[in-house]
């Protein structure tokens, strides 16, 4: 028989508190146990399967891993996978309602359509601005009123559609195929009344999540630990209670054989349940069954705010992970090399 | 410029000549780097303690200290950790480009 817990590979959820909470994998932690890095036992155990895609997000699993490894792939996308956002805004005229400041905030949180991948980012603010890395857009709406009765006014909203786009240099060939707008065009920016309008020059530029949220290309980028629901085949539970019991986890996660009443987990299913720990507050379910996360089965969900296609956050995240150690690298191997210096 | 860039990683003062013992502070990295570092020299049986830092939020670095064992070199540990992690790097982005060439998955259209 299986044992019911293994610390190594399962996290353990009881009623109250967790237990098995840190990986153990280590080099000297098991005696006579080899721990050590292997990128062949890697490859042997490392199993990455994209489950669902949809032009939006994408759910994918990684398998085999650390939890330090999904984190940092979790942690570059929100915060390092590069996007094109609206960052200066030249006002010449705005006689809206909104004040200038708060008109420029909200254009700047636009999601735009730009592939970041042509564009250079610019090494610091004050750097002059080039056809490679600035987008050139303008805002340009007046209110006016109208004859019709049913809508008496003429562009009384300011809409991110409005943003159009003013090609620059090489820019009219580079962006030919695609030309750059808002991914969405109705978001309201502002509103106008007859005789108001806004009157604006918008710099887009390269920039990632850490510097402002507004570069961020995902909505979302999350992962959970595979939940794994273990019966004791040592004490079953009750027929009577089955139903009761079915109902003590998320729909579809536990079946009910019709004729015996046992019960038994959906492989499948299992992936959805919320691990609320509904079954352990019911003394007669006391023994029956404990609750798990599997410690190195991450299931990700990750939305895409529009730059980059839901499938392409990953490899863009690993691209960056892979130029981060890069550059680290050669500043080790150069530190390396003053160490050898001075030693001689 | 009066603030000049700082160098990517300085050895803090107090490490051994040898470098069997030393913490390195990495400029302009953070947890993501930090904690997969970690766990890459704690796999490297040499090692004989590992741990990171962030040591001020407001302060763009981050320290690693490293204590090798046999008075080996945490210099050379930091490197190869570094080869390997970009090792492992390749290999998720290869497993899910084959996954999303070859594998059968549930496409579908999501309103917006």
């Amino acid at each position: 028989m299986q044992p019911l817990s293994d610390p190594r590979r399962h996290v353990n959820i009881r009623a109250e508190r967790v237990a098995d909470v840190s990986s153990t994998d280590f080099p000297g932690h098991y005696p006579g146990e080899d721990h050590s890095w292997s990128l062949d036992k890697f490859k042997q155990n490392l199993q990455v399967k994209v489950q669902k895609l949809s032009q939006r997000s994408i759910d994918f699993d990684i398998v085999g891993v650390d939890a330090s490894i999904a984190n940092a792939f979790r942690r570059i996308m929100i915060a390092e996978v590069p996007t094109v956002c609206i960052e200066s805004v030249y006002v010449w005229n705005n006689t809206s309602v909104i004040v200038d400041e708060v008109l420029a905030q909200r254009i700047g949180m636009v999601p735009l359509n730009v592939d970041p991948a042509v564009m250079e980012m610019k090494k610091s603010p004050d750097e002059q601005p080039t056809d490679r890395n600035t987008m050139v857009f303008k805002l340009q709406v007046a209110c006016t009123r109208s004859t019709n009765r049913e809508e008496p006014y003429i562009d009384d909203q300011v809409l991110s559609g409005h943003l159009t786009w003013e090609p620059v240099g090489e820019q009219v060939d580079v962006f030919a195929h695609k030309p750059p707008a808002p991914t969405n065009p109705n978001i309201v920016l502002a509103k106008l009344r007859p005789g108001q309008e806004v009157n604006m020059e918008l710099h887009a530029v390269k920039g990632v999540g850490k510097d402002h949220a507004k570069f961020s290309p995902v909505a979302t980028a999350s992962y959970r630990l595979l939940p794994y629901i273990q019966l004791n085949p040592q004490k079953p539970v009750p027929p009577q209670h089955a139903e009761k019991f079915q109902k003590c986890f998320s729909k579809g996660v536990i079946r009910i054989d019709p004729r015996t009443q046992t019960v038994s987990v959906d492989p499948e299913a299992v992936r959805d349940d919320t691990v609320s720990r509904e079954v352990l507050r019911h003394p007669e379910f006391e023994g029956c069954v404990e609750l798990k996360r599997i410690r190195d089965y991450f299931l990700f969900n990750v939305e895409s705010e529009g730059a980059y296609p839901p499938e392409r956050l990953l490899p863009e995240a690993v691209h960056v992970f892979r130029s981060k150690i890069d550059t680290i690298r050669e500043a080790a191997l150069s530190l390396r090399a003053e160490d050898v210096e001075m030693n001689n | 410029m009066a603030d000049a860039v700082p160098p990517k990683i300085r050895i803090m003062k107090g490490a051994e000549p040898d470098l069997s013992a030393a913490t390195y502070q990495i400029y302009d990295e953070s947890h993501t780097i930090g904690n997969a570092l970690r766990w890459m020299l704690m796999k490297n049986p040499k090692v004989e303690f590992c741990g990171y830092s962030v040591p001020h939020p407001s302060e763009n670095t981050i320290q690693v200290r490293i204590q090798m064992y046999d008075n080996l070199s945490s210099l050379e540990a930091l490197i190869a950790a570094l080869s390997n992690l970009d090792d492992l790097c390749l290999t998720i982005g290869e497993a899910y480009d084959k996954s999303l060439q070859e594998d059968k998955y549930t496409r579908w259209e999501e309103k917006s």
